[in-house]
């Protein structure tokens, strides 16, 4: 019995590998379940339940997915160019807050331009947010893995202090939280009597976008040529450092538009706790998605229904709900496992 | 070592291989192989990548079972499929990518893993002298306590022959031994082989350069697709005959017809930088100039800046008669240096990219690929299967949606030819164009470099091996610690006054 590598990864094996990774996830949660001492079947039963189980819990979940699709699209772009963005979480704040400054009556904007022109906003102060790494990455050769990562901080500080300070509501009682957005500037909600709101179709849109962009434009060319080689790529005369930094915009930009969706599409107000991690928990769904666009859509549902699942969970059954967090990173460890099993074939001798 | 004496040559055999027979899937690797090595012989086995040498070696060493066959040594049947009963019977394996550890002394590399680790301080005197015993008789000068990490490419190869000695081998089997010396090392190598052979041992050498097969072996046996196809006395077969049955047809010799020079497309001044020490240099239109000497002299660096992927310190550059002003690998594209890179893998092409992807490079902005941003899928792809089809390239299935890395070597250096000769390039970039390749591409390379200098392109040659230099180059200049010497014509250049330059000699130091 050997282990071959294979030529050619087919298709059904790269869609298998999630498959598999999140069975075995589960298989493996389970002990912790059993450790609780409650009963695995129930537990899951109700994990699947509270996902998607019912209307209202398809909505939670599809509405939990919508920043998850847009952080996960942001950090998919930057890493298919080799571009390790850790910053999505800033970038989102970054996108939340533009939002913020925009979309409070502080600036006087025609009503039907609002919306488009928060999003646009959004999105170009999470560009740019990831742009100055990037930058310093082409022309200084700084890790942007550290860049990224400790800008999350700086931008959570300043989103700190603003909300203590200049932003702060005065009808908000105190609470560190800032006036929340005009009325033209809320995103439309697609099911009434639920929190789903049309953040899911520009997610959808934008993951689309994506794709066809990568898959037919000659940046889409630049970047995979970037990510895959980039010493090859520069003597095949790309200029890779513009490809960085324009790689830079549209990922930061689509982290910063998921801010200003999660902003104006339920929250309504700009507060620091507008988002549980969902720039971190993005890295895991673009892993997950194998950094392809569909494929993020699909890992965000997902990741986002064990959330959701798990906090029903918890109350049905008393488990902690922080298991959601052990299962999106169990999935995680697991794919990447079956990803490395799936390059080789098993030969009998 | 049992020193036998020559008198006895071909009487006694040392090694029998009887009908080996291995299949891989639909694979045929080895078809009823045979084959003798007499005691005090060198036998040469001769054969494109994938041949089938490599699975015969494995299986002769014990990496695989055959399917079918029996291998003798010294009349004893051989336990295949076990290295241990391999080494045991006399079979010693030098590698051609050298095995030692680097901050282990020579005796410690030797002894390593033949005594058992609570003898090891007891042994050394005695293994020293075991050792030098060795090393005298072959008359090879290895520095016992000299740490291997410190010795040179062509030092460690004798420390590594040393230790298969060591442990009782009687039959050597090298596999491409030359692959990483220097013209001198190779001689020295060779002598010792000699050597080996007159005190009794025996040696099967795994080679596809013909001219080192014919200056040392006794007997050549040629493979090709898995088969034996010659098994001959050296000294009654020419490398042409050796050729046409490697690749199992004639390989046409190469046709360089005299031509006059055009004008200057390349001019060097005073380049230095990245290790160049103020190289000048001409490249004229319709003339092929080799720059020789061994790897880690200049080479990177003078591809580079000529490529564009470095800016001189010092000194500049004319093409065609303008001033190099930027640096771009892009600028340089467009002005019509085509790059034939060294490492094919790792900056010639991208190897999970597709074919087609490969193919474009950095045409991707051009008409017709191009319209309004969008790639034109295709106009490339249609293109791509052309332009592949016309360089001969094979192992795709006609599909250039595969992607580049499941080509052979060979076949990825035709894509590189396909790439980078397009649009007719003023001056070609060459660095180790044929460097692993088969014979047959080989030709095929030479051949492309040729009608590339007959079209009015200038070639510049970055090459280790001087056979290639001297068929293909107009004037040779050697390269070493990063000065060019001046290049001479190649009627005036001979192999000695080459290699005596690569090895330092007339350079100011």
């Amino acid at each position: 019995m050997r282990l071959e590598l294979r030529p050619h990864i087919p298709v059904w094996l790269t869609l298998l590998a999630p498959l598999l990774a999140v069975t075995l996830a589960l298989l493996s949660c389970s002990v912790l379940i059993l450790w609780t001492g409650s009963p695995v079947v129930t537990a899951y039963g109700a994990l699947i339940q509270g996902a998607v189980g019912s209307g209202f819990a398809l909505t939670e979940t599809l509405t939990r997915a919508i920043p998850l699709m847009l952080t996960g699209l942001g950090v998919a772009v930057c890493f298919q160019a080799k571009l390790w963005n850790i910053g999505a979480e800033g970038q989102f704040y970054a996108g939340a807050l533009a939002a913020t400054l925009l979309g409070t009556g502080g600036v006087p904007v025609p009503e039907p331009l609002l919306l488009p022109l928060l999003l646009l906003a959004g999105w170009m102060a999470g560009g740019l947010l990831l742009w100055i790494p990037a930058w310093l990455k082409t022309q200084l050769q700084v890790d942007e893995v550290v860049t990224t990562l400790l800008l999350n901080f700086v931008v959570l500080l300043l989103v700190s202090y603003l909300l203590e300070g200049p932003l702060r509501d005065p009808l908000a009682l105190g609470w560190p939280q800032a006036a929340p957005v005009l009325e033209a500037a809320v995103l439309p909600k697609l099911i009434p009597r639920s929190r789903l709101h049309a953040g899911l179709i520009l997610a959808v849109v934008a993951a689309l976008a994506v794709w066809g962009w990568q898959r037919l434009t000659i940046w889409g060319f630049e970047m995979r040529a970037v990510g895959a080689n980039p010493v090859a790529a520069r003597f095949f005369g790309i200029p890779v450092p513009q490809v960085i930094l324009y790689t830079s915009l549209v990922g930061g930009g689509l982290a910063g538009l998921a801010g200003v969706c999660e902003l104006t599409g339920l929250k309504g107000y700009l507060t620091l706790d507008l988002s549980p991690g969902f720039g971190y928990t993005g890295i895991v769904v673009a892993m997950l998605g194998q950094l392809h666009p569909l494929g993020v859509v699909a890992a965000a549902i997902f990741v986002a229904g064990i959330y959701v699942g798990a906090d029903s969970m918890g109350r049905v059954l008393g488990v902690s709900s922080y298991l959601a967090d052990v299962m999106v990173a169990a999935a995680l460890l697991w794919l990447l496992v079956c990803l490395c099993l799936i390059r080789y074939r098993l030969r009998w001798e | 070592m049992n020193p036998s004496p020559r008198s006895e040559l071909g009487s006694e055999l040392a090694l029998q291989v009887q009908g080996i027979s291995k299949r891989f899937g639909e694979l045929l690797a080895n078809d009823r192989i045979d084959l003798t090595v007499k005691v005090g012989e060198i036998v040469a086995i001769l054969g494109e990548n994938g041949a089938g040498k490599t699975t015969l070696m494995n299986i002769l060493f014990g990496h695989y079972l055959p399917d079918q066959g029996q291998v003798r040594v010294f009349g004893q049947p051989l336990t295949l499929g076990s290295p241990a009963a391999a080494l045991a019977a006399g079979l010693g394996m030098v590698h051609q990518h050298v095995l030692l550890a680097e901050n282990l002394s020579v005796l410690d590399n030797v002894i390593l893993g033949t005594e058992p680790l609570w003898q090891l301080w007891s042994a050394r005197a005695q293994a020293r002298s075991k050792l030098m015993h060795l090393a005298t008789e072959l008359g090879l000068d290895i520095p016992a306590d000299a740490l291997v990490g410190s010795l040179s490419v062509g030092e460690r190869q004798r420390v590594e022959i040393l230790k298969v000695l060591y442990r009782g081998a009687r039959i050597l089997i090298l596999d491409e031994p030359t692959a990483v010396l220097t013209p001198p090392e190779v001689e020295q190598l060779f002598a010792t082989l000699r050597r080996m052979v007159e005190r009794g041992l025996s040696i099967l050498l795994i080679s596809h350069k013909l001219q080192e097969v014919m200056a040392v072996s006794d007997r050549v046996v040629v493979l090709r697709q898995g088969r034996v196809v010659l098994s001959t006395p050296t000294a009654t077969t020419t490398t042409t005959a050796l050729a046409a049955a490697m690749v199992g047809h004639q390989i046409p010799a190469l046709v360089r017809d005299p031509q006059g020079r055009g004008e200057v497309v390349l001019e060097l001044q005073g380049v230095s930088g990245g290790g160049l020490r103020e190289v000048s240099l001409r490249v004229h239109r319709g003339e092929i100039v080799g720059i020789a000497g061994v790897a880690g002299n200049g080479q990177t660096a003078l591809v580079d800046v000529l490529c564009g992927g470095r800016r001189p310190e010092q000194g500049g550059m004319r093409l065609a008669g303008q001033v190099l002003r930027f640096w771009t690998p892009q600028l340089l594209i467009q002005k019509g240096v085509a790059r034939i890179p060294e490492d094919r893998q790792g900056t010639g092409l991208i190897g999970s990219l597709s074919l087609w992807e490969n193919w474009l490079g950095g045409r991707y902005r051009e008409q017709p690929f191009c319209r309004w941003g969008l790639l034109r899928r295709q106009v490339i792809e249609q293109q791509a299967a052309a332009a592949l089809a016309r360089f001969e390239v094979r192992g795709h299935q006609g599909s250039v949606r595969a992607p580049a890395q499941v080509l052979s070597g060979g076949n990825q250096q035709k894509v590189i030819l396909a790439r980078e000769l397009f649009r007719d390039p003023q001056l070609i970039v060459a660095h180790q164009p044929t460097q692993g390749l088969d014979v047959g591409a080989v030709a095929y390379v030479h051949g492309q470099l040729l009608a590339a200098r007959q079209g009015g392109a200038g070639i510049l040659l970055i090459s280790e091996d001087l056979d290639e230099l001297l068929s293909l180059a107009d004037r040779i200049g050697v390269l070493y610690r990063g000065r060019l010497s001046e290049p001479i014509a190649r009627e005036q250049a001979t192999r000695t006054a080459l290699g005596l330059q690569m090895a330092g000699q007339g350079y100011a130091s």
